[in-house]
């Protein structure tokens, strides 16, 4: 321990009790009088937003060292069939590999898809149904076996065992088996386990995928976590999440759940057959908090290098961080949409003009605020399709002039609408609002008030957060309740329409329980732009139909949305090659950061 | 402040210019105050008497009359029982075989605690300590002032025991006080009183909590141990009855203050105050039902803060209007000598008592 | 005394089935009436109607609830086995349940965190009684001086100040402003050295509170035993007042403040849980949040049931050496 790293830690120690401090008291104290004018240089960070779809200090990076990430959350599983949470998928690259993976690119660039076991992104039949990939030489497991397409074939597989391996995605299974036939592997009768039809493993290096319709998101759907490889005779089944059985640079040393998590290299894996992973770090570690202010003032006190949740600083951590550490913070758009959606079965927005009534209602500015302004909550959202989605055009699609003319709410049209809709006087309704969510809350009041003013009288019902998907989950005791306002936001599982407004807004995904297309769209048009969107042959063409999509659904004034959210995320100034990515959703890249002081 | 200064003497201060002590225990002009929260409780307000070795001085009174006061006066517990702020202020003298203990050093007088004076209080279940065996409680008494081994000390006890009429005092010495009758307990604690063989025994009430057969022969034992050990005895009750037989001299107390002092036979046989006529009045009798009391005394005791002005009984005295000129409620009455060794403090004539006695009380009892 | 013992025993076991049987009721049962599908919380956003079956199959969720309850039950004694989908999972007596989100049965878990909870629980308790008691004596001893009550302010802000308060006080002065104090959880087995720093500030934080409440619990029984006959009979016996204090005094004045530990110690989860939280110590307190926070039922109820099972434990202890401290206590 040298004494200069000791000088340079007390005085982020130091900083970091001023968190604490700012936290235990709400005075604020105007001075902020040690900032040595904000430049980056001092500490070696990289400078405010330099990370943001932007690569920072990739030439920094050094290999070794141990790379710390800290998190107040555990993944829901560390099983690449079953985690579902976006730093899980994030975090799955350094011990699992796919046939095709997330280009390791900043911004829209990282959400294109890239070969990686694969020798070559697919070959795709002209009736866009069989995708075809020969498997790269050199892919080994951690136990230095070659890894084949049998492997691949397998992993796929465990998608279908639903019953057990429950939690993940499960867009492959209704891709390539939309009946249903396939039992899954662990009650597969072919004595290979591999009874899989839609997939064929001709040979250990090829693999050809059936698909029964066309479309084209599947090589999308086959870069996610869940298409990983898995060793049918490392498959402890449920328990696969305590140790996956590594084929990427990094491998499982320890895991205890909620306590910590160490990855050492793979010494097995080859950097030549990788054209992906960098693997600068010689380790990783996790180590999980349950108090996030004190997580936030280790990140600060540089204690820790990156939050693994990435879900941003909170907001006395922010404070502090912004005023005194501007240079270590980027503020990205996170893929979530924050919005407010009117259930159809609850009258009277059965009617257009009463939901429409709401939306120009709304005070879209106090909206904005109640989330936390334009730096933590994000831009006031006018449109239904998150920024990093192929297709979005931003608050440039504001039908409603949410972001323009309208942005503090018109009453006048408001009442228009309400007398269109038969109510002139307004009406009655109750806002359905998570009660373990306080920012939700704020928003559920802050849309009261405006709401009041144009004679529409809502109840606040704060339900138990926990228990969402049975609660608001379920279409008739969202009817029974009279919830005609939800609050809620949704993030895409990956970048395009489909990863996310499919479960939103398709008909077939109104669900007796465990619903999520709350405003129960069942539009047939709506539909019809999903199943032609399942056709188009190239990114231009899924662009297109995406906004056609968008534009459906607003017109149809389903949704009120809030904001499209930013948040206020940390790295330290020791990791370098650090930038977001738009597959996953504005997160840091974890997979290629490297530290610039491996020693520290 | 002279008062506190008093109560916390320095070591070998001389004691106030006043003539040395002729009695084994002197008491002179003893004032006991407590302040509190609405002002000086005057407990025991300027008490004076002697008692000699061998003897046995009866002092009597109602609850609240400052006699229990008195006698932890005389053991010290007054400044070693007390702390923080308020603490007792005591003045006066107090005489024990020739020292001085108000004005002595602390730590002396604790360690005349149990050795020359001892203490049976009124509850014995109370006044013992409920973790510690009897035996335990007794060994220390006799360990603080007797450099002995544990064995030798139990021993001692399991004589004491014997010696105060418990059966089979080696098995009872390691029973708990709960274990033991109230009769029963009370013979412990006199046996952990007279461990140390004390030159002055102090029984506050000894016999109250018990029932009345227990309490014949509790008074016969404290009786007979004196004869045997030759203690001064200060016996503290509120009940005539209990210290007719076992004083020599008897002492009233109302008020804090001395109301009559002298021989038992003479204060019981020739009482000359209201007070004490009231207390005669009150005794219970084994010949008369308990309803014909015939001279109870009215009225509540008097508050220790704000004493009534002249004579402090005056309120409640059937006669305060025998006196002229309303002289009972100024004038505050001095004790007279109306025998030999014989005091009382009231202001109708010695001839106007003697009839009142003669003529009204003593045909009634 | 011996049947006293076993009078205590035998009452303590017929509680343990009773809270067992209340806490499966509050857990599994209660939900089903209020309409709650609880393994809806197993699965993700997606909820595949498979995953569902399957959450429903393992737990037995779809049997009677008397089954439910008897498994439940016979599974703490002879160990339990979970089948769906060709899946088998075997979780060994004592089976407190097994959790399907980490995948871990429940009793390791809770063993291997329940020390952690123990030494934050004892570390606490030595440093509260030690100054606790302390300060609540000389309060006693020296009271309405400004000693007294300094010391009771003192005690009336511990008292009501809350955990994360203090916590994140001590956490800022300490170990983030004055690096005095790493401030992190280090286990014992790595570095004793490291695992005392870690624990010192959790410590001090948790007795901060309990050390306040002894100090006022200890001055008021200390001045109404001082009251009491018996430590006039000790004075009388010319005793010196340091001994009347320590030996007579002090005997007396801790068996309230025994009865207090007891319950205490065994109910300290409140207190564990926020401080565990504020300091992320791996205790059982940072479990039990974890599992709140992701609907872990099997988790939720270990910690109930041995929580439970803590103060019932404690419980025994303090009637027993209740016993031990009171002869009279004995014969009831």
């Amino acid at each position: 321990m040298t004494t200069q790293r000791t000088s340079g830690r007390r005085k982020q120690a130091l900083a970091a009790a001023a968190v604490v401090a700012a936290l235990l008291t709400t005075a604020a104290c105007g001075g902020g009088g040690d900032d040595d004018g904000g430049s980056g240089s001092k500490n070696g960070a990289a400078g405010f937003n330099a990370a943001n779809n932007k690569v920072a200090q990739a030439s920094e990076a050094k290999k070794g060292g141990t790379l710390k990430f800290a998190s107040t959350q555990d993944a829901d599983s560390w099983d690449t069939t079953r985690g579902y949470y976006g730093f899980m998928w994030d975090f799955s690259r350094y011990y699992s590999r796919q046939l095709v993976t997330n280009k390791t690119e900043p911004g829209k660039t990282g959400a294109e898809v890239t070969p990686d076991l694969a020798t070559d992104v697919a070959k795709v039949s002209a009736d866009g149904k069989t995708y075809t990939y020969t498997l790269r030489d050199g892919i080994t497991w951690e136990d230095g076996k070659p890894i084949t397409s049998k492997d691949v074939k397998y992993g796929i597989e465990r998608v279908w065992a639903q019953d057990v391996l429950s939690g993940g995605p499960t867009y492959l299974k209704e891709v390539l088996d939309p009946k249903g036939e396939y039992q899954g592997p662990y009650k597969d009768k072919a004595k290979d386990k591999l009874g899989l039809k839609a997939i064929e493993t001709p040979d250990d290096k090829t693999i050809v995928f059936h698909l029964p319709a066309a479309n084209s998101d599947f090589e999308e759907m086959l870069a996610l976590t869940s298409a990983s490889p898995v060793r049918q005779d490392k498959d402890t089944k449920s328990k696969y999440g305590l140790h996956p059985f590594s084929s990427g640079p990094y491998k499982f040393e320890s895991y205890n759940p909620g306590k910590d998590l160490t990855l050492v290299r793979n010494t097995e894996w080859k950097q030549s057959s990788d054209p992906v992973r960098k693997a600068y770090p010689d380790k990783i570690t996790i180590k999980f908090f349950t108090n996030a202010n004190d997580l936030d003032a280790r990140l600060i006190a540089g204690d820790y290098d990156i939050d693994l949740a990435q879900t941003g600083l909170s907001p006395q951590g922010r404070t502090t961080a912004l005023k005194e550490h501007k240079e270590n913070l980027d503020n990205p758009v996170s893929g979530y949409i924050r919005y407010a959606t009117f259930p159809q079965n609850v009258k009277p927005f059965d009617n257009i003009h009463c939901r429409k009534a709401v939306l120009y209602g709304a005070d879209h500015v106090s909206l904005q605020t109640a989330r936390g302004g334009p730096v933590a909550g994000g831009d006031i959202g006018t449109n239904m399709l998150p920024p990093a989605v192929p297709g979005s055009e931003g608050q440039k699609y504001d039908p409603y002039e949410m972001a323009g003319a309208n942005k503090s709410g018109n009453v006048e049209k408001a009442k228009e609408e309400l007398k269109a809709c038969g109510k002139p006087n307004g009406f009655k309704t109750t806002i359905a609002v998570r009660n373990n969510k306080p920012v939700e809350v704020a928003t559920a009041e802050s849309l009261q008030a405006s709401l009041k003013k144009v004679g529409i009288n809502v109840e606040i019902d704060q339900y138990d957060g926990s228990q969402y998907a049975s609660v608001i989950g379920s279409p008739s005791n969202v009817q029974k309740k009279g919830y005609g306002i939800i609050i809620m936001g949704w993030g895409p599982d990956f970048p395009s329409v489909q990863g996310y407004g499919l479960p939103l807004w398709h008909s077939d995904y109104i669900l007796d329980s465990a619903n999520n297309n709350f405003a129960m769209i069942d539009d047939p048009k709506i539909d019809g732009l999903f199943a032609d969107y399942l056709t188009q042959k190239d990114a231009a063409g899924k662009e297109k139909t995406a906004r056609e999509i968008n534009h459906k659904v607003m017109e149809g004034a389903y949704y009120l949305p809030f904001v499209f959210e930013k948040f206020i995320n940390w790295r330290s100034s020791n990791i370098a090659n650090v930038y977001t990515t738009d597959a996953y959703s504005g997160m840091y890249d974890f997979v290629n950061i490297g530290l610039k002081n491996p020693k520290k | 402040m002279t008062e506190l200064s008093k109560s916390g003497a320095a070591v070998g201060e001389p004691a106030a210019a006043s003539p040395a002590p002729t009695a084994f225990l002197e008491v002179r002009d003893l004032k006991v105050h407590f302040p509190t929260d609405d002002g000086l409780v005057k407990s025991v307000d300027g008490l004076s008497f002697q008692l000699e070795k061998g003897k046995t001085l009866g002092i009597v009174g109602e609850s609240g009359s400052g006699k229990s006061v008195t006698s932890l006066g005389i053991m010290g517990l007054h400044t070693a029982g007390q702390y923080g702020k308020r603490k007792a202020q005591i003045s006066g003298e107090i005489w024990l075989d020739g020292t001085e203990l108000l004005s002595a050093d602390p730590d002396y007088v604790r360690k005349l605690r149990g050795r020359e004076m001892a203490m049976i209080f009124q509850d014995p279940l109370s006044a013992l300590h409920p973790y510690y065996t009897i035996g335990q409680q007794i060994v220390e008494a006799y360990r603080i002032h007797h450099k002995v081994d544990k064995k030798t000390a139990k021993r001692r006890a399991v004589e004491m025991l014997d010696r105060v009429g418990i059966p089979q005092p080696d098995k009872r010495v390691d029973s708990y006080p709960h274990e033991f009758s109230g009769g029963m307990r009370q013979r412990a604690m006199i046996a952990m009183s007279l461990v140390n063989n004390p030159e002055l025994l102090i029984a506050d009430e000894p016999t109250t909590a018990l029932d009345v057969t227990v309490q014949a022969q509790i008074l016969d034992l404290i009786r007979d141990l004196q004869k045997e050990f030759g203690s001064a005895v200060i016996v503290i009750t509120h009940d005539l009855g209990v210290v007719a037989e076992l004083a020599d001299d008897l002492l009233v107390m109302y008020g804090g203050r001395c109301v009559e002092r002298g021989p038992a036979e003479k204060v019981f046989y020739e009482p000359r105050h209201p007070y004490t006529w009231g207390l005669l009045g009150s005794m219970p009798r084994l010949d008369r039902e308990q309803q014909e009391r015939l001279i109870p005394v009215k009225g509540s005791p008097p508050s220790l803060i704000n004493l009534p002005s002249g004579c402090a009984f005056n309120p409640r005295c059937p006669y305060a209007d025998v006196p002229k000129d309303d002289v009972t409620r100024t004038v505050r009455p001095e004790l007279t000598e109306v025998g030999s060794k014989h005091w009382a403090a009231c202001h109708m004539s010695q001839e106007q008592r003697e009839r009142i006695w003669t003529e009204e009380i003593a045909p009634k009892l | 005394m011996l049947a006293y013992l076993i009078r205590r025993l035998f009452a303590a076991a017929v509680m343990l089935v009773v809270i067992i049987l209340v806490v499966f009721g509050i857990f599994f049962l209660v939900p089903k009436w209020a309409g709650v599908d609880i393994a809806l919380n197993f699965v993700g956003k997606q909820a595949d109607p498979a995953a569902v079956e399957g959450v429903r199959e393992k737990l037995g969720l779809g049997d009677p609830v008397l089954v439910q309850a008897w498994e439940f039950f016979k599974g703490i004694f002879a160990g339990r086995t979970y089948a769906a989908g060709g899946d088998v999972t075997h979780c060994a007596a004592p089976c407190f349940g097994y959790s399907f989100k980490t995948e871990q049965s429940v009793w390791p878990v809770l063993t291997e965190r329940f020390p952690v909870t123990l030494a934050l629980a004892l570390g606490a308790a030595v440093l509260w009684l030690l100054f606790g008691v302390a300060a609540g004596v000389l309060s006693a001893l020296k009271r309405g001086t400004l000693w007294d009550r300094g010391a009771m302010v003192v005690a009336l802000a511990g008292v009501s100040l809350p955990i994360y308060f203090t916590g994140l006080l001590s956490l800022a002065i300490f170990s983030y402003g004055l690096g005095w104090i790493n401030g992190e959880f280090v286990p014992l087995e790595q570095s004793f050295t490291g695992w005392f720093g870690g624990m010192i500030l959790p410590w001090i934080t948790l007795a901060f509170l309990y050390a306040a409440m002894y100090a006022r619990i200890t001055r008021a029984t200390m001045l109404e035993i001082l009251g009491e006959d018996y430590i006039r009979t000790a004075r009388a016996k010319g005793l010196k007042e340091q001994v009347v204090i320590s030996k007579h005094a002090m005997r007396s004045t801790l068996t309230p403040l025994l009865t207090m530990l007891g319950m205490d110690l065994g109910a300290l989860m409140g207190g564990a849980i926020l401080t565990e939280t504020t300091f992320s110590l791996p205790g059982l307190g940072q479990k039990v949040l974890d599992a709140i926070k992701n609907h872990d039922l099997p988790f939720i109820l270990g910690v109930v049931l041995i929580t439970s099972l803590a103060v019932l434990i404690a419980n025994l202890v303090v009637d027993i050496l209740y016993a031990v401290i009171d002869p009279r206590v004995r014969l009831a």
